[in-house]
């Protein structure tokens, strides 16, 4: 199968997989107790003025009509308007998105060499120093929820010590003109993923320094620096593409608790005052962001593992 | 997440220890709150208050308010007609005077001199304008129930200055209408508030969903300027993050705190505390219509076998107070005469058998709809169990659980926030109130509710109030057995923070607050 044929399938698949989600977060969305004019009401529950605000916001027609018009709008690129504020959802979701896209691409940016560098470089000696500390940290780290590490960090290094700002409360999203605020929410996000990639980079390191090839190219008298980082790299590293693509996932999911310890207007923090507003057409908007991204990320990692590994691929 | 869904009127107030502060405070004043030593007022500087928000749906229509941070952006860029005092009765505002017919159904109101941020005065038009805009069948904003009883073709401005409210049935305690929550003037015919005029202490600057919305000192207000040059609100919905921007210096006040959190900060230099003792009416509903609670007997016994104070000082880490089955505590008419009821396991258990419930399975609807529902209702669970009943403690949908446990169940949590006492009665405890969640329905209770709005003389109502209340005390449907504490943290340097029942006049009042 060539290169071309296969991403051409995994795009059509990924088209029908958006779609599934869409209309399944529509069905587990409609179907909680509540709509959104009993969240709007709150603790004031008077039925009449629940009805009137449900009739206020187009909740009295059918739900498969309101689907129908939504996914009908959506083949248009009109993701709708948020039936709680009446604002455009595209305008929700390019507003989150600035936050939670540098977020998770200095995350990743970072990730990538950080992690490949502590596997290579743990595997270079087994069972040595360097690889018992970066083992040990590795675990360690990997055990702390990003919730409880959060929590640490901002405590001692924002409140005891007040080297970094302990939220981003005030930079109204623009965290890049105080970039201070981004260093703990990095940290906790860049953790576990570290560990988890650096550990998988190792263990496929020391694998293919002991397989038949990297064997065979040593006995044609290869420079075993040329072996490692020749052959047994790029082999190494398409298990962790992978293992990237799925945290880039993670990412999106793992972001919802860091935006809400540090205060960040991202997607996450949208999502959580969707789903409790039950504004649905913000959270398919959401929704079909999340799955688009998800689709595209696993693609562009399996076409990149492909490409360093064909026969990884089946 | 402290971003509890539409935390309003119903939501946690409290008593403050400054009843009249308000009306004294005028310009330059505000000494008077026990707020933290910051010195005298000082003029300029930026405060940043730090409140829940409601996300990218955050509106600046202030009829649509219903955050306590919509609240307080409203009151900052508006003002109402009259507002309730630290005792929840109602006072003058933009309103000078309120005068009554002899049959309290046509009211005359006088409004003062007040001017729009744009410079325009704010005229009798502008206020019948404006419950128009609340009343509009065709729309759902929060006051309208409150207003329901203006009989608004009838009534009219009699000059700029001068409002003739025409009402559909007599009604003394017309002035908790005014003053009721967001029922705010607008200048006639505002539609658009991407960039809303209002006549409060402060001027619209920017706004940004979600994020943050700056206002600056309105330098021409009628009660004078604010001390503040800005005002700056903030977001961060979680309690844990506007605890960390405090103490980290991002913000200068940080508004709704956990009684955990004080109790951990108690006494510290980075953080002063302000907390108004007596305040959220902390409550389990009953159902009175229907099994088990039907049975009066019952209904006593659950009164008896409460440990109110074990209560306090689990579920509110000690910060409140012990209450007596009665709403609002220290608020205008308040049954202060009836003994505080306390626990007689005895009584409890021999009221239960009389009742025939010995061994009653029941079960508690609570949520995470308010903070320490679930706490509370697992210790009285406790409780009640000493006393032969077996509550099952059953932890429902937080969205949604005001609508469910006014409709299902027999027993609930529940919790309100100031209001005045006539409020509490009429949305809650008439045979046609809306929101009646201990489905109290009697034909005498409404008619002394009837007389009592009916009758001029203070001292005349007052007596019937207090006969309602004993009813309630002796058989009603709430078990109100806590009064908790409204915590706001500051920084040291931030002066003039009252001590103020949340949504009463003196909570979240900017512009008495001042930068040290």
């Amino acid at each position: 199968m060539t290169l071309g044929h296969y991403a051409l399938r995994r795009l059509l698949l990924g088209v029908v997989q958006v779609a599934a989600v869409a209309t399944l977060v529509y069905l587990l969305v409609a179907a909680l107790p509540g709509d959104a004019a009993v969240a709007l009401a709150g603790d004031n529950p008077d039925p009449e003025r629940i009805e009137q605000i449900r009739v206020a916001m187009g909740l009295d027609r059918p739900v498969w009509e309101r689907f129908a018009e939504w996914l009908w709008g959506l083949t248009h690129g009109d993701f709708g308007v948020s039936i709680v504020s009446g604002r455009p959802v595209a305008d929700f979701l390019a507003d989150g998105l600035e936050p939670t896209l540098l977020l998770a691409g200095l995350t990743m940016l970072m990730l990538v060499p950080v992690s490949v560098l502590l596997g290579v470089a743990s595997a270079r000696r087994e069972g040595g120093w360097l690889d018992r500390v970066v083992t040990t940290t590795a675990v360690g780290l990997h055990a702390i929820p990003e919730f409880t590490l959060a929590i640490v960090l901002i405590a001692l290094f924002g409140v005891q010590l007040a080297w970094l700002p302990p939220t981003a409360v005030g930079t109204d999203g623009d965290l890049l003109a105080e970039p201070a605020v981004l260093v703990l929410p990095l940290i906790v996000l860049l953790a576990r993923p570290i560990c988890s990639i650096s550990r998988l980079v190792r263990a496929a390191m020391i694998d293919a320094a002991a397989s038949d090839y990297a064997r065979h190219a040593r006995r044609l008298g290869l420079s075993a620096r040329r072996v490692r980082y020749a052959h047994a790299l790029p082999n190494a590293v398409a298990p962790a593409v992978q293992q990237m693509a799925r945290t880039t996932d993670w990412l999106l999911g793992g972001v919802v608790v860091v935006e809400a310890v540090f205060v960040i207007p991202g997607l996450g923090t949208i999502l959580v005052d969707a789903v409790a507003g039950r504004d649905l057409p913000v959270i398919q908007g959401l929704a079909v962001l999340f799955a688009v991204t998800t689709v595209l990320v696993n693609l562009v990692a399996d076409v990149v593992a492909f490409r360093l590994a064909p026969r990884a691929v089946t | 997440m402290s971003n509890h869904p539409f935390p309003t009127l119903d939501r946690r107030g409290f008593l403050g220890l400054t009843a009249g502060l308000s009306v004294a405070a005028l310009a330059g004043c505000g000494t008077g709150a026990p707020a933290p030593a910051a010195g005298a007022p000082r003029a300029g500087g930026r405060l940043r208050a730090a409140f829940a928000g409601g996300g990218a749906k955050e509106v600046l229509d202030p009829h649509l308010a219903n955050l306590f941070l919509e609240a307080a952006r409203s009151k900052a860029l508006y003002d109402k007609l009259a507002d309730f005092g630290d005792d929840v009765a109602p006072r003058p505002r933009l309103a000078e005077k309120w005068e009554p017919s002899a049959d309290l159904t046509r009211w005359r109101i006088t409004l003062r001199a007040a001017e729009f941020h744009d410079g325009r005065p704010v005229r009798a038009q502008d206020v019948l304008a404006s419950y128009a805009r609340i009343l509009d069948p065709k729309r759902a904003f929060r006051a309208k129930a409150s207003l329901g009883l203006i009989d608004l073709p009838n009534s009219r401005a009699i000059d700029d200055r001068t409002i003739e409210f025409a009402l559909k049935r007599p009604y003394v305690e017309f002035p908790n209408v005014l003053a009721s929550f967001s029922a705010y003037i607008i200048p006639e015919s505002t539609e658009d508030f991407t960039n809303p005029v209002g006549s409060g202490p402060f001027a619209f600057v920017s706004f940004q969903p979600g994020k943050s919305t700056v206002l600056k000192r309105n330098p021409r207000y009628w009660e004078g300027a604010a001390h503040l040059d800005e005002l700056e609100f903030v977001i961060a919905n979680e309690e844990s993050a506007r605890v960390n921007a405090l103490l980290g210096g991002q913000v200068d006040y940080a508004h709704d705190l956990a009684p955990v959190t004080a109790r951990g900060h108690q006494g510290s230099d980075k953080l002063m505390l302000v907390r108004s003792p007596n305040s959220g009416i902390q409550a389990f509903a009953m159902k009175v219509d229907r099994p088990p609670f039907d049975n009066r007997d019952l209904r006593e016994a659950m009164f008896l076998l409460a440990d109110r104070q074990q209560l306090v000082d689990t579920t509110l880490s000690g910060a409140g107070q012990v209450a007596n089955d009665l709403f609002g505590k220290g608020y205008q008419h308040y049954a202060d005469d009836i003994p505080q009821r306390v626990r007689d396991l005895d009584r409890a258990k021999w009221l239960v058998k009389k009742a025939g419930a010995e061994g009653l399975k029941v079960k508690l609807d609570t949520s995470e709809a308010a903070s320490g529902f679930v706490e509370a209702a697992s210790v009285f669970a406790d409780q009640a169990r000493e006393a032969g009943i077996e509550i099952e403690v059953a932890v429902g949908n937080k969205d949604t659980f005001w609508a469910d446990t006014l409709k299902n169940g027999s027993l609930s949590s529940f919790r309100s926030g100031a209001m005045p006492i006539e409020s509490h009665f009429s949305q809650r405890l008439l045979s046609k109130s809306t929101t009646n969640v201990t489905k109290w329905a009697r034909p005498e209770f409404d008619a002394l509710y009837d007389k009592a709005v009916s009758t001029a003389d203070d001292a005349a109502r007052g007596a019937v109030y207090r006969d309602m209340q004993r009813t309630l005390h002796a058989e009603g449907g709430y078990l109100i057995w806590g009064f908790a504490d409204w915590i706001i943290g500051t920084s040291p340097k931030v002066g003039g923070v009252a001590t103020a029942p949340a949504n009463t006049l003196d909570w979240a009042r900017f512009d008495k607050v001042w930068l040290a």
